[in-house]
């Protein structure tokens, strides 16, 4: 097959476009220029997006031996990813851009040119498996490295993209991989892994925010109340800079009646409010998803012993009862093992056994009488 | 992708193939030893090449020997240029501070202008050009005569390296002669390729490199009057005049003063090679796609090194529909090697300023290729790209984003 590798300049995507050459395949590397002004980026190692990276991606199509070029989808990735993440911060939601990204950009922007080019498929250094199943449909699983598994992250891609996909690390853990490329010369083997968003420069996001979204910002301040007697408990300088589940920075200054600590309930992001209580507080198990996108065939209900639902990258699998809703344009999720700190906005992926089912948006959670 | 038969280099606007020439009087000098500021018998043997390579590229060029300042290449030449003849021409009248070129140079003028202008003082005006890439008389003309004594420096391009315009170079002389201003032109496409007399031309100091003409990387000049002070950018031993320190390099000046000396005497013939071949290859590209369509000058050997007229080997090609880079990728997985103008550091294709400056919108600019010929183009270089070029639209088209 003729093969798109995009390479971020990380060890990941150099060893998946070394082993897509090595599987026979005609393969021809791209580094995807995402930033409009690269110095507003993020420099040093830990990106997958600045010069640097390019150059580092560049380098090892060298030692593979294979072309090279930068594909310039700047535009697209600030309007459909960067965008996406302001407008989702500004109601008061928490979305997870890396998702978006492979939805609209890797599996979607850069798939189509890459077909319209003449190429068969896209080939990343994601950790997932793809099999083909009894039905003959294309199945996404989870990578064998459990610790490394990015199945989460490509929960949004739907059958036509995977079909069109190639994960040539799924069936190696992370240490392999890095010896691996060690082995094959590529200069990136202990290049750091990359963390965080790759947009936001220092990791600081809600700096990030408050310094881009200007007058989409709902907010610049308001109230941080406590759940049980709807006390002020402090002021804040803007709902942005606070998620669900979140205890870290909330400067209360004075401890709760209880002396147990306070994490962010609910953010209202018209009225600025911010609403603390205890851990249990955080505890939910019924959730809505919206926008489901679905690997195969659109179930409608899911159960059973293997049927899970991970909420967040690297999240715990929580076992659950999964129904589809409103001929398919909603999900109820039904958990049986109850989650903590689920934001909306945040991805809900669902899984049967080791298999991507699809995923939802979470648009709204909710706590069962059980739960109390 | 496997590139099937030969190399088809139509870049040779980027760098082209060294003239055997050059290859034997660089290889000849680079096992000699010999400091070219040395007083004893080695020095003076690489002073020798040095030297009889500065007259040999003053004969060619119409200079004098004296005039010849070594530099890396075009960028280091241009900056010479710009900032040493503003900084001089400041330092002699405070009120001499304007600095007038033009929208389309390259990024080596450009860029030292805008660092000029931000962070030295400099108010610099980009005059316009018209829809062929040539300067606008009139508003250098009307730019000059607002303030002339204010004027420390016009700087405009002997021929464009995108769309191959070459500019109206006489006019912009005998205007900046009325008050006395320096010119300063960058010749890097020009040599070689059209005929350029530094003396004739009334120049006060041009540019130019090597690796386009057939010489080696990282060496060229900037030819500068005697008579015009220029203040140095690189300090250290007083080389070159005492405006360009550091031990010069003698394989590769040899190299140079060859590649120079064999380019321009054969630069008529080679003009009327390569104009033929580029005719030949817009004729049956647009026949191929008939909605694709030269930028820059008419097609017309006669104008070709004329003011208004196009570099020989210069053919710009716009393709409605295409993104430029989509081209490139696909021309060069079938081996053909081309240009899509600038791309920043990281690779990225940028809209060309140039193209911008001409009046195309960004769209325009994004979907155009360099075809550049050179010494070593032939008939078989434009088949193979005739051949390819209707394909590779197609595909290109459907992959334009939406």
């Amino acid at each position: 097959m003729r093969i798109i590798a995009a390479m971020s300049g990380g060890v990941d995507s150099a060893v998946a476009a070394a082993r897509a050459v090595e599987a026979g395949h005609d393969v021809t590397g791209i580094h995807l220029a995402l930033s409009r002004n690269p110095a507003s980026y993020r420099t040093g190692a830990r990106g997958c997006c600045t010069i640097e990276d390019s150059n580092d991606a560049r380098r090892a199509a060298d030692v593979i031996g294979i072309p090279f070029y930068v594909w310039d989808l700047s535009d697209r990735f600030h309007e459909d990813v960067v965008e996406d993440f302001m407008d989702e911060y500004a109601a008061g939601r928490t979305p997870n851009p890396c998702l978006r990204c492979n939805e609209k950009i890797k599996f979607a922007a850069v798939l189509d040119r890459a077909l319209a080019l003449g190429f068969d498929a896209v080939a990343t250094g994601h950790y997932a498996q793809l099999r083909t199943g009894d039905d003959g449909l294309i199945e996404l699983h989870r990578a064998v490295d459990h610790g490394k598994d990015q199945s989460y992250v490509l929960g949004v891609l739907d059958q036509q993209q995977l079909a069109h996909s190639l994960f040539p690390l799924g069936d190696t853990s992370k240490p392999l991989v890095r010896e691996e490329a060690a082995r094959r010369g590529l200069l990136v083997a202990d290049k750091p892994d990359s963390h965080d968003i790759c947009f936001v420069a220092d990791g600081d996001n809600a700096g990030w925010l408050r310094d881009k979204l200007g007058e989409r910002n709902p907010n610049t301040g308001g109230d941080i109340v406590d759940a049980a007697s709807g006390e002020v408990l402090g002021q804040h300088e803007g709902t942005v800079a606070y998620t669900i589940g979140q205890r870290r920075g909330l400067r209360l200054g004075r401890p709760a009646p209880d002396g147990k600590p306070r994490f962010v309930l609910d953010i209202e992001p018209v009225s600025g409010t911010v609403t603390v209580g205890p851990r249990e507080g955080l505890r939910i198990d019924r959730i809505t998803g919206i926008r489901p996108r679905w690997c195969g065939t659109v179930p409608s209900l899911l159960a059973g012993p293997g049927v899970t639902v991970q909420l967040r990258a690297h999240g715990a699998e929580h076992r659950a009862v999964v129904t589809v809703e409103d001929g398919g344009d909603r999900v109820a999720i039904e958990l049986l093992d109850p989650a903590e700190g689920i934001a909306p906005g945040q991805a809900a992926v669902v899984y049967d056994g080791s298999r991507v089912v699809g995923s939802a948006t979470i648009s709204a959670t909710a706590r069962s009488e059980a739960l109390g | 992708m496997t590139t099937p038969g030969p190399t088809v280099y139509l870049d040779h606007a980027a760098t082209t193939p060294i003239l055997p020439v050059a290859l034997d009087a660089m290889t000849a000098q680079l096992a000699a030893v010999g400091n070219a500021n040395s007083l004893h018998a080695s020095g003076r043997s690489a002073r020798r090449v040095v030297e009889e390579a500065r007259e040999t590229i003053a004969r060619s060029l119409g200079c004098r020997p004296g005039d010849v300042v070594f530099t890396s290449g075009g960028t280091e030449a241009d900056n010479l240029a710009l900032k040493g003849i503003f900084w001089a021409r400041r330092g002699e009248d405070a009120r001499r501070v304007r600095i007038l070129s033009t929208a389309v140079e390259h990024h080596a003028v450009l860029d030292p202008l805008d660092w000029l202008a931000s962070d030295d003082g400099a108010e610099v005006e980009l005059l316009p050009v018209d829809e062929r890439g040539r300067l606008d008389v009139g508003a250098l003309r009307a730019s000059i005569e607002r303030d002339p004594a204010s004027v420390a420096l016009v700087s405009v391009m002997w021929a464009n390296n995108e769309v191959g315009t070459l500019q109206p170079l006489d006019e912009v002389v005998a205007l900046a002669a009325e008050h006395g201003i320096p010119v300063h032109t960058d010749a890097v496409q020009a040599v070689g390729q059209v005929p350029v007399d530094f003396e004739a031309s009334g120049v006060d100091a041009l540019s130019f490199t090597g690796h386009k003409v057939g010489g080696p990387y990282g060496v060229g000049a900037l030819v500068v009057r005697r008579d015009l002070t220029v203040s140095a950018l690189v300090h250290g031993g007083g080389q070159e005049r005492d405006i360009r320190s550091g031990t010069l390099d003698p394989p590769a000046i040899a190299g140079l003063a060859a590649a120079i000396e064999a380019s321009v005497k054969a630069q008529p013939e080679h003009a009327e090679h390569v104009a033929a071949l580029r005719d030949d290859l817009v004729r049956r590209v647009v026949e191929v796609v008939p909605d694709a369509h030269l930028h820059g000058a008419v097609l017309d050997a006669a104008l070709d090194g004329e003011a208004g007229g196009r570099l020989p080997g210069n053919a710009h090609i716009g393709f409605p529909g295409c993104e430029g880079d989509s081209l490139l990728m696909l021309l060069d997985a079938r081996g053909i090697e081309c240009s899509t103008g600038s791309a920043c550091s990281a690779g990225v294709p940028q809209p060309s300023h140039v193209l911008l400056a001409m009046g195309c919108d960004a769209d325009q600019a994004r979907h155009s290729l360099r075809f550049s010929l050179g010494h070593t183009s032939t008939a078989a270089d434009v088949d193979a790209l005739v051949e390819a070029i209707g394909p590779v639209v197609e595909r290109a088209r459907a992959a334009r984003p939406r």
